[in-house]
């Protein structure tokens, strides 16, 4: 196995478009399990963690601007006002360790349906920024997705960067495990009310073969918020908006949980959420924000 | 920590600094918590090689043949070894031979060891796995106990006649050991059916117990080096160096002796170093290739590379008069022992024996069957047979008062045994066992605050889900629940399982130094400390050092059933009082002690000889000279009887202990998610001797049962492992454990040194039933599997 170690995003651009099979290494928490595991023999690792502008976020424009190799400890304790949820969903990874090693790039390399982060990016509308020797391109969050651990990525690209909308309204993220922390994902979920757009996001996790998006929720909600006099939710509605979540997971059984469990755990995070959301842009947070 | 035990009596503190009562410093301690302690998975010599194993991907498979010569021809591999190369017996195992070294003729569960190799790396090791081509023809394999148990169409796991006989265990078929139990009308042969007539109320239910890991953090592990004389010196994490000793000899064909065993650092036991893993291979490999061999398995591996908790299915039935009087309870249990038998037979004689609990009733009927399956094996772990009847038989308490309209505790109380019941074996409990009083002290305890009296009701840490924020308070519903058990310390039914010390005294710099010596693996749970404690209590002497366990003493017995106190604190008490004799006949002979002066007026304190009349005779430092005294004993405890194989009657066990758990509980009832707010505990332990360890092992213990009561579970489906790792075989972390209030009583047992009582397995017993009894509480709910799964509280068929 070769070890690729470049120094800047270059020469890191020009070893994947050389290696196009290298596995890129950054915290290491999913990559290193695997090959522990010996699930994977990568004929090369690439690692990531001497490209220093791979750990930078700032403002771009109206977004902010993720870097992939920020590590979830710095968005718990830097993003929790431009990315409420996935901060949230940050602080529900793993253990400390663990959180100042992992990172969101890592997150969406792996694309493990169970990953903790792609939940908020799909119901926040984020676009992963991907980069090759050919140059830049976008992909938004919603269609990076393909299938069972697999993306739109090319090859020869490494993912660069986050892009997350400005915030104009509240979101919650939540997560089912077995226990209190340090745990996988039985089915996690987020809601996101962008008074901007007057419109409603989603993203469900470890419920089918990809993080998933739960159009018809949103499109129901955008439909039967008050976005304007913000006036609460008719409890058919709430439950409503909680069974078209649970029907848009395609869940299977496995050791962590059953489907009809992870279904039935998607409706009651989505109307807690839900109620939590409305809760809080009727408090004018949206204003706040 | 030691702060939240309340002791009811503090009268016997030790005089020494140090001694028997206080709570020293652990010397691992600093180690442990810095990462600098070396395990055994840390050992390191220059021209080691990496041994590894090759395992059946089969759970049940005929093997028609093993082809090594690819793996051989692998530049930097020096042995690949099968079961043709076991030098000795090809059999081993804990109380049966039945297993192999290396598999032949048949592979009988998934992971079982098939072929080792010894390479310079061990990624050459990996590949030379690889390249072993093995036949097998793949057989049906046996999944299920209960047809394992009843049908006697099922296939046999091992062939008729190839397993040693027992006649005493009842072995038919899959069976390796059937144990009934009666009592009363039952003896005489009186069914179920005119008791339950005369009863005022009936509880029926069928429960089961899941598959629980030891889940012990450091991996099987261990370093063969080989020596000069033919035989071999191994480094190794295990509980009983002797009985390693005792199985390893023999399948290398050489002498016990010429077998050396040290401890290694031991990461964690809890019963799944009872019986061996890489010992034997790592010495073949050694002994073949002349170069020390260290094998290290990794946790995928570990988790078929011991025993676990035998999984149980039980039928418990139970009917009491109307006031709440028990007049008969009968159990049935299944314990699924896996492809071979391990410790099986013990673990049966003790869920027999035990399987109703500490409760009186004059009619009792239980089957306990412990089967052969293709499952993975099972055998020892905390709370050995005790835990999974302890489930049944609390729940069945519950559902009991509940149709009564009675208490939980107050139901237990008036069932209650004290000193002087008998057991359901007509063993009588000759030691105290204040078991009301410790019910209505835990009942008594103050609970903790409601969620709308918490500093921050709104902290995700305090709700059930945690900081994954799945409830704000919503769906939360408290509920309390009791849980009592009674547990056997030490060995059982007729077993000998004596310790050995070995104590010296001499001078060194001009100070009174001791050496102990003893062959006890110090597991984590803090033996190492006590025994120092204990000879400077003895000895009146600070400078005790405690000497490197091996086989170059006596045996000392397993660290297990809580014994190594009892039994290893008792041969060093007894070394002592050796060392100490003699130490008075020195000072006679030197003329320091009046003719007319009896021993019982002499003590050792502060390093001196001390007369209670005449005051310090001499110094030690004086008195020894350059002359060493030094002891060694035997300590026995009394002699135990096996129970009969047709009504289970005998006093097998040498000491009771009892624990009593309240767990209070906020459920999720709509997540099916659970917060323990509270896991208090009344325990007595007759004697405490390191109050600090010793709410470590009560808080330890009740927080692994609270593991098997919410999510530790192997998952076996049709005889194989789905999550063998620690992301999917969850254990308990910080934020699932709650503050424990532990009250200690301390009634002396006659029978035991300082009156001592085992602590470390009873608060596992208890803690289950009682998180699950709240839990129950909390959702009404009937949760008849431990652990208790989210789809269990909110209704979903699993």
């Amino acid at each position: 196995m070769e070890f690729l170690s470049p120094a800047t995003w270059e020469e890191a651009l020009a070893a994947k478009s050389a290696h196009p099979d290298a596995v890129p290494i950054m915290g290491g928490t999913d990559v290193m399990v695997e090959l522990n595991f010996d699930q994977h023999r990568p004929s090369a690792l690439l690692d990531l963690t001497r490209v220093a502008e791979l750990a930078e976020w700032g403002p771009d424009g109206s977004r902010v601007r993720l870097g992939a190799g920020v590590s979830y400890t710095t968005i718990i304790q830097r993003l929790g006002k431009h990315a409420p949820a996935l901060a949230q969903a940050a602080r529900t990874v793993a253990s400390p360790q663990i959180r100042n090693r992992g990172t969101v790039g890592g997150n969406l390399g792996g694309a493990s349906p169970a990953g903790d982060s792609h939940p908020p990016l799909l119901a926040a509308d984020a676009v992963i920024e991907l980069a090759s020797v050919h140059g830049v391109r976008h992909v938004a969050a919603r269609e990076f997705y393909l299938g069972p651990r697999r993306t739109a990525r090319r090859d020869d690209e490494l993912i660069a960067a986050v892009l997350l909308p400005e915030r104009a309204g509240p979101q919650h993220f939540c997560k089912i495990g077995t226990r209190n922390a340090m745990v996988i994902a039985v089915a996690s979920f987020c809601v996101t009310l962008d008074a901007a757009t007057r419109t409603a996001g989603t993203g469900i996790g470890s419920a089918g073969p990809t993080p998933l998006r739960a159009v018809a929720a949103e499109e129901f909600l955008t439909a039967e918020f008050d976005w304007q006099g913000a006036g609460p939710l008719s409890e058919a509605a709430v439950r409503h908006f909680g069974e078209l979540v649970a029907s848009a997971a395609r869940p299977i059984d496995d050791v962590r949980g059953s489907a009809d469990y992870r279904k039935h755990a998607l409706s009651v995070m989505a109307r807690r959420a839900l109620s939590w959301s409305v809760t809080d842009y009727r408090k004018g947070e949206a204003q706040c924000a | 920590m030691a702060d939240s035990v309340t002791r009811t009596r503090t009268d016997l503190s030790s005089v020494t600094q140090d001694g028997v009562g206080t709570s020293p410093r652990r010397p691992d301690g600093t180690l442990k918590v810095t990462g600098e302690f070396a395990y055994s998975s840390d050992m390191w010599m220059e021209d080691m090689l990496w041994g590894m194993t090759l395992r059946s991907p089969h759970p049940h498979a005929r093997i028609h043949g093993i082809d090594t010569t690819e793996a051989l021809k692998l530049p930097g591999v020096h042995a690949v070894l099968t079961h043709e190369d076991v030098p000795g017996e090809k059999l081993y195992g804990l109380e049966l031979r039945d297993q192999p070294v290396l598999a032949f003729d048949k592979v009988r569960y998934k992971g079982e060891a098939v072929a080792v190799v010894a390479a310079d790396h061990p990624e050459t090791a990996r590949r030379a796995l690889d390249r072993i081509t093995v036949d097998y023809e793949v057989l049906e394999p046996v999944s299920d106990g209960r047809r394992a148990a009843f049908d006697e169409h099922c296939p046999r796991v091992h062939e008729e006649g190839s397993l040693p006989v027992h006649e005493e265990y009842n072995q038919k078929g899959n069976l390796v050991r059937y144990q009934p139990v009666r009592t009363g009308s039952f003896a005489d042969g009186t069914p179920v059916s005119r008791l339950r007539a005369q009863a005022g109320a009936v509880v029926r239910t069928e429960y089961e117990v899941g598959m629980q890991d030891q889940a012990f953090l450091g991996p099987e592990s261990g370093m063969a080096v080989p020596a000069e004389d033919g035989g071999v010196d191994l480094y190794v994490a295990t509980q009983w160096l002797h009985v390693d000793q005792g199985q390893i000899a023999p399948a290398l064909g050489l002498p016990d002796e010429k077998v050396r065993l040290t401890l290694a650092g031991v990461g964690g036991a809890f019963g799944a170093r009872e019986d061996l893993s890489m010992q034997i291979h790592a010495c073949m490999l050694a002994l073949r290739t002349g170069r020390p061999v260290k094998v290290v398995y990794n946790r995928e591996e570990s988790f078929v590379g011991h025993v676990h908790r035998h999984p149980a299915k039980m039928r418990f039935e139970h009917g009491a008069r109307s006031d709440g009087t028990l007049l008969y309870a009968t159990l049935e249990i299944i314990l699924d022992g896996g492809a071979y038998a391990s410790s099986t037979p013990a673990v049966v004689g003790v869920a027999s024996s035990l399987g109703i609990g500490p409760y009186e009733v004059p009619n009792v009927a239980v089957d306990a069957y412990g089967v052969y399956t293709n499952n993975p094996p099972c055998g020892a772990m905390r709370g050995f047979g005790a835990v999974q009847a302890c489930f049944g038989y609390e729940s069945q308490m519950d559902k009991l008062a509940e149709k009564l309209g009675m208490h939980p505790v107050e139901l237990r109380i008036k069932n209650a045994m004290a000193q002087g019941s008998k057991i359901i074996t007509g063993q009588v409990v000759d030691m105290p066992l204040p078991m009301a009083e410790m019910l209505r002290r835990a009942r008594d305890m103050p609970m903790p605050p409601a969620r709308d009296e918490l500093p921050d009701p709104s902290d995700l840490r305090t709700l059930p889900g945690g900081v994954a924020n799945t409830s704000h308070g919503e769906g939360v519903v408290r509920g309390v629940g009791y849980g009592v058990g009674l547990k056997n310390i030490c060995y059982s039914e007729g077993f000998d399982d004596y310790s050995t010390a070995r104590v010296r005294m001499e001078a060194i710099g001009g100070e009174p130094s001791v050496m102990v010596h003893t062959a006890a693996a110090e597991v984590g749970q803090g033996l190492v400390t006590i025994k120092g404690q204990i000879a400077r209590t003895e000895l009146g002497v600070e400078r005790v050092t405690v000497h490197p366990s091996d086989t170059r003493v006596g045996s000392a017995g397993s660290s297990s059933a809580s014994r190594q106190s009892y039994m290893t604190g008792g041969a060093v008490k007894l070394a002592c009082e050796a060392v100490r004799e003699r130490v008075f006949a020195l000072a006679r002979e030197r003329g320091l002690v009046g003719a007319g002066h009896s021993d019982e007026l002499l003590s050792l304190t502060g390093g001196k000889v001390v007369s209670e009349t005449d005051g310090v005779l001499a110094s030690l430092a004086d008195l020894l000279g350059s002359d060493a005294v030094e002891e060694t004993r035997e300590f026995h405890h009394r002699t135990t009887r096996p129970l009969d194989p047709l009504h289970g009657q005998g006093a097998s066990h040498t000491q009771f202990a009892m624990c009593v758990h309240r767990a209070v509980v906020d459920v999720d009832v709509d997540l099916g998610l659970v917060k323990v707010v509270a896991l208090d505990a009344v325990q007595d332990v007759g004697k405490v001797l390191h109050p600090q360890q010793l709410a470590g092992q009560i808080q330890g213990g009740a927080t692994q049962g609270l593991g098997l009561a919410l999510m530790e579970e192997i998952q076996v489906e049709e005889s194989v492992i789905r999550n063998p790792s620690f992301t999917d075989y969850l254990i308990p972390t910080i934020l699932d454990t709650p503050p424990m209030r532990i009250e200690v009583l301390e009634r002396p047992d006659p029978n035991a040194p300082y009156g001592l009582r085992g602590a470390g397995e009873p608060p596992t017993l208890s803690s289950t039933p009682a998180i699950v009894a709240a839990v129950r509480d909390a959702t009404g709910r009937d949760l008849t599997h431990a652990p208790v799964r989210p789809e269990d509280i909110v209704g979903i068929d699993v």
